[in-house]
């Protein structure tokens, strides 16, 4: 070892680094300006240094420590390898756009509010980092609560507007019942021997069915962490009501840290992986991401309408794993690694550009007041930088090349296509079936994405200017924008050049199952090229791809500027010539999603009031709602409330009673006891 | 081969689908004029009109974005891309590994996504209804496509295009079943991502059914130019796509200068068929309802599928 430290004490060094910055920002107290000037940036230098460190971890062997904190004889492991680092990578690197951001975006928050928001942002993320780092059940599961809490207080922060606080309530207590799940997923392997380490619990030789338990258990758990369907109705409540750069951390980060999670338990910790299994996260995969866009047409609230694409591409993640499973299931490692690579990248991917996309909200709140996507228009000409960066995260997310989306949603497919190896009939003609899912899915995002951009940046103000603040909208500030061209060139660079990443996340793969891509395809791999089974069975160049749309349409551009004269002039807008034109018969959101209604209509519960003819005061409304409100959510809280006040009814308030419940449990202790 | 006849190949190849294909246009009205009783113009007159438009002066509204600016460039250097992907005269191009058959329909897709874009920037109400329109035509279309792909993939074992076709022109003959699903798919497919009758009709202005010209009804003169040649390049690319997936015989190796006389006059013959073929459906049909077209296109889709699981139903 060098001067530098390794990589498992650099992480560490970064996480206390964090924690002391939480804690030093109470210090001079209601100091608002040391948050902003020095926290935040300490924090995404501390991030940069993690990422560092993450990316150097992935290419070492796996080291582990015994930390001397804990509870006695029960200390805490931690552990770091190619999982662990790629997911710090991960954490370091799109964290530290965030927090510049942050140190912009906060700047007209009050002193006192500032410093809380500055210790919970940095115990989160140091949380995050333990999450990642922890080596043993026990440490594990205190990481995980404090993640949890931290984020409910920054969640809240906004506590006075009982919405929000109804919104931190649901996210806690989703959390919690994940938690619940995750904690008996971890009894179930340990099954009462030995102690509870990540070595230990790899070790423990289960039984197909209480391994199958323990699956189970790890995907519900992770699964209402990440957003899957049926237990997303957090995501669309909390990321709103949370202050924008918490959003990208949570949508960012945060449900990333579940993933992280599914994969250390199922790939690392049960091991044998049953094809089965794959097939249950295939089709709770595919369901998330269909339900997950269609949802999100629908919306208005630009920050609702980004935490249901989170929905939806924690679907995208989570069909690329269940393939990872069902083909090492199968038997096929170099089929399943490819699987495995291509859900991590798309988890990465989505990182940087759910990240962007939420400060590009985040910059439109803050100098509109604005989240509401029908009130919006015209505002590329206010804020044209937030406009390219926002406009280079939607080409991401819309998974068009050569941006980095396309690169992940283009490896998921080939996953797919690798279904001819299959002996399984069915599962082999199913897998295709997912695959158009993904492209559907696809699709619908670049709609939305049209929806979003068209409405919000494109048009006109809908209002005259004295009505409306959107003419006098003003460019997100230096350190905003700092932050989002850190993320938007995250998508280039991800998008250019994945094979560096591809080789990385390969690395990942055989550290945890053991085998890693094909002979082939490593030996046909570039920087140039990407080929994820065979150079000449499917390669894709993305250098080459935009060299080559960039020169054809510049050459386009000077060829017609060669051979014709450039005159331009500046008129109203034609519109078929009709002359009665307001700006306020553009198309609203609502109306963008319209067709979509129309099409999927059973999906929703829609509530549509039309005015009749002899309506004096014409009024139109529409309530478009999640269905899973009615089936699911409300169903279980009416019985959750009966079960308590039948419960309720033990309360009696009387000492006597009381003392008699004591004593008709001793006696029941004693007949089961003695 | 020699890495210089291949560039020369590729670059042959690209700027011929660019210069003919507004030759295809007009052949493709031509016979639709002949069809319908019509006096035909002049198979021409798609070149005329471009003169036609780069000649006059622009005009843009007040609230013009870089966005409206830029796009019709952007369009064009799309669908050059794609006319570069595709094997139109030769398999084994040089750019071919650059970009597969996902990768071309990811072209597709941005340029979708640019072309609707543009639409909603001046603000107009034909404008968001255009682009409304064109992505809900577009979410169903392009996953048919890739189904449409995937089958012919599946074939081959290879998701490059110059693969599939070298795989499908040099093979044994055999029906595959699956291709003639995937081959129906593709029509529909084509139809509607090419803006023609049954899911939309070029040669309206028609404020309640139009979709593609509702997009582009802000831009005039050069940039109008831009597009309607891009509009030709892409109809051209899909043509070829379809020849080159169900009917490949004849197409040259990059490089083998003694195959392309050969190359070139199959391929015409085969495009004028396509052509009027293309007249003929549009003379049949009458344009459907816009809520009819997403049942058309899940019909498309829904083949696809079903081609996919008949290639593994007769295979396994």
């Amino acid at each position: 070892m060098g001067v530098l430290p390794s990589p498992l004490t650099g992480s560490l060094l970064v996480a206390a680094a964090w924690l002391v910055v939480a804690v030093a920002g109470l210090i001079p107290a209601g100091n608002a300006a040391f948050a902003r000037r020095f926290a935040f940036p300490l924090g995404a230098a501390a991030g940069v240094a993690l990422a560092a460190w993450g990316l150097q971890a992935v290419w070492l062997p796996a080291q582990t420590l015994t930390l001397p904190l804990g509870l006695p004889d029960l200390p805490f492991h931690v552990r770091m390898d190619p999982l662990a680092g790629f997911f710090l990578m991960l954490l370091g690197s799109v964290s530290a756009g965030i927090s510049v951001y942050a140190a912009g975006y906060f700047r007209e928050e009050p002193s006192g509010r500032l410093t809380l928001i500055s210790m919970q942002y940095h115990v989160f993320l140091a949380s995050m980092a333990f999450v990642l780092l922890a080596d043993d059940a026990y440490l594990f599961m205190v990481a995980w609560e404090t993640m949890a809490l931290s984020s409910y207080f920054l969640v809240i922060t906004d506590h006075q507007r009982p919405a929000i606080r109804s919104a931190g309530f649901l996210y806690l207590l989703i959390a919690h019942l994940g938690a619940i799940a995750i904690l008996l997923c971890f009894g179930v392997l340990h099954g009462g021997r030995g102690d509870y380490t990540f070595d230990a619990l790899r070790a423990a030789q289960l039984q197909p069915a209480w391994a199958s338990v323990a699956f189970l258990l790890a995907f519900f758990g992770f699964g209402a962490k990440a957003g899957m369907i049926p237990l997303h109705a957090w995501l669309p409540e909390a990321h709103p009501a949370a202050p924008s750069p918490v959003s990208a951390l949570m949508s960012g980060i945060m449900i990333k840290t579940a993933i992280y999670g599914m994969v250390r338990v199922i790939f690392d910790l049960i091991g044998n992986v049953r094809w089965e299994w794959g097939m249950a996260v295939l089709v709770v995969g595919a369901g998330t991401t269909l339900f997950g866009v269609l949802y999100a047409l629908v919306q208005h609230d630009l920050k609702r309408l980004l935490a249901y694409h989170s929905v939806e591409n924690i679907g995208i993640i989570l069909l690329g794993l269940g393939m990872a499973m069902v083909f090492i299931g199968f038997g096929h490692p170099a089929a399943g690694a490819l699987g495995l690579i291509a859900a991590l990248y798309h988890t990465l991917n989505h990182a940087v550009f759910k990240g962007l996309l939420f400060l590009g909200a985040g910059s439109i709140l803050h100098s509109t007041g604005m989240r509401n996507l029908n009130d919006m228009g015209g505002l590329i000409r206010g804020m044209p930088k937030t406009a390219f960066y926002f406009l280079i995260g939607a080409l991401a997310i819309s998974a068009l090349p050569p941006l980095n989306g396309f690169v992940s949603e283009w490896l998921t497919f080939q996953t797919a296509l690798q279904a001819t190896v299959l002996q399984h009939g069915v599962v082999r003609s199913l897998l295709p079936l997912f695959a158009a899912t993904l492209a559907l899915a696809g699709a619908l995002t670049a709609m939305c994405f049209v929806k979003v951009y068209g409405i919000a940046f494109l048009g006109r103000a809908r209002e005259p200017a004295h009505r409306s603040p959107l003419p006098h909208a003003g460019d997100a500030g230096p350190m905003e924008r700092y932050g989002m061209a850190w993320l938007a060139a995250g998508c280039f660079v991800l998008g250019l050049f994945p094979t560096s990443f591809l080789l990385m996340l390969n690395r990942v793969g055989v550290s945890l199952t053991g085998h890693g891509l094909s002979e082939d395809a490593l030996l046909g791999s570039g920087w140039l090229w990407l080929v994820p089974t065979a150079m000449g069975q499917a390669s894709y160049s993305p250098v080459i791809f935009f060299v080559v749309i960039v020169a054809v349409t510049l050459l386009a551009f000077l060829l017609v500027r060669r051979f014709y004269h450039g005159r331009l002039r500046f008129s109203d807008p034609w519109d078929c010539g009709y002359p009665e034109q307001t700006s306020r018969m553009q198309d609203t959101a609502d109306a963008f999603g319209q067709p979509i209604r129309h099409v999927f209509g059973p999906i929703y519960r829609t509530d549509r009031r039309l005015p009749g003819p002899e309506d004096t005061e014409p009024r139109y409304s529409l309530k478009v709602e999640d269905r899973h409100w009615y089936w699911l959510y409300l169903p279980v809280a009416r019985a959750a409330e009966f079960v308590s006040s039948k419960i309720a009814l033990l309360q009696q308030g009387r000492i006597s009673i009381y003392l008699l419940y004591s004593f008709i449990t001793l006696i029941a202790l004693l007949v089961f006891v003695g | 081969m020699s890495s210089a006849a291949g560039i020369a190949f590729q670059i042959l190849q690209s700027v011929f689908v660019v210069l003919a294909a507004p030759l295809l246009v007009g052949w493709v009205n031509q016979c639709r004029a002949w069809l319908q009783n019509r006096s035909a113009p002049s198979i021409l007159l798609p070149y005329y009109t471009l003169a036609k438009l780069f000649n006059k002066d622009a005009v843009f509204a007040h609230d013009a974005s870089p966005i409206f600016r830029w796009t019709p460039y952007i369009l064009f250097g799309c669908m050059w891309l794609a006319a570069g992907i595709v094997p139109v005269l030769a398999t084994g191009l040089p750019f071919a590994p650059a970009a597969d058959i996902i990768a071309l329909v990811g072209v597709f897709a941005l340029a979708r996504m640019f072309s609707a874009l543009a639409a909603m920037d001046i603000g107009t109400s034909f404008g968001g209804l255009g682009a409304r329109r064109e992505m809900l035509i577009g979410f169903l279309a392009e996953p048919a496509m890739l189904m449409t792909l995937f089958t012919a993939a599946f074939i081959s074992g290879s998701t490059q295009l110059t693969t599939i076709v070298d795989t499908l022109a040099h093979r044994e003959f055999a029906l595959y079943p699956s291709l003639a699903f995937a081959a129906v798919a593709f029509l529909m497919v084509l139809l509607a991502e090419n803006a023609r009758i049954p899911i939309d009709n070029p040669t309206t202005h028609l404020e309640l059914t139009m979709v593609h010209e509702a997009l582009i009804l802000e831009y005039s003169a050069r940039h109008l130019a831009l597009i309607e040649w891009a509009v030709a390049i892409k109809l051209f690319a899909y043509m070829t796509i379809g020849i080159a997936l169900f009917a490949p015989w004849g197409i040259a190796d990059a490089g083998d200068w003694s195959a392309l006389p050969y190359a070139f006059a199959a391929l015409a013959g085969k495009l004028a068929l396509a052509g009027a073929g293309l007249a003929l459906i549009e003379a049949l049909l009458a344009k459907l309802r816009l809520f009819l077209a997403p049942e058309f296109l899940s019909t498309a889709f829904l083949l696809a599928v079903l081609g996919m699981l008949t290639h593994f139903l007769v295979k396994g």
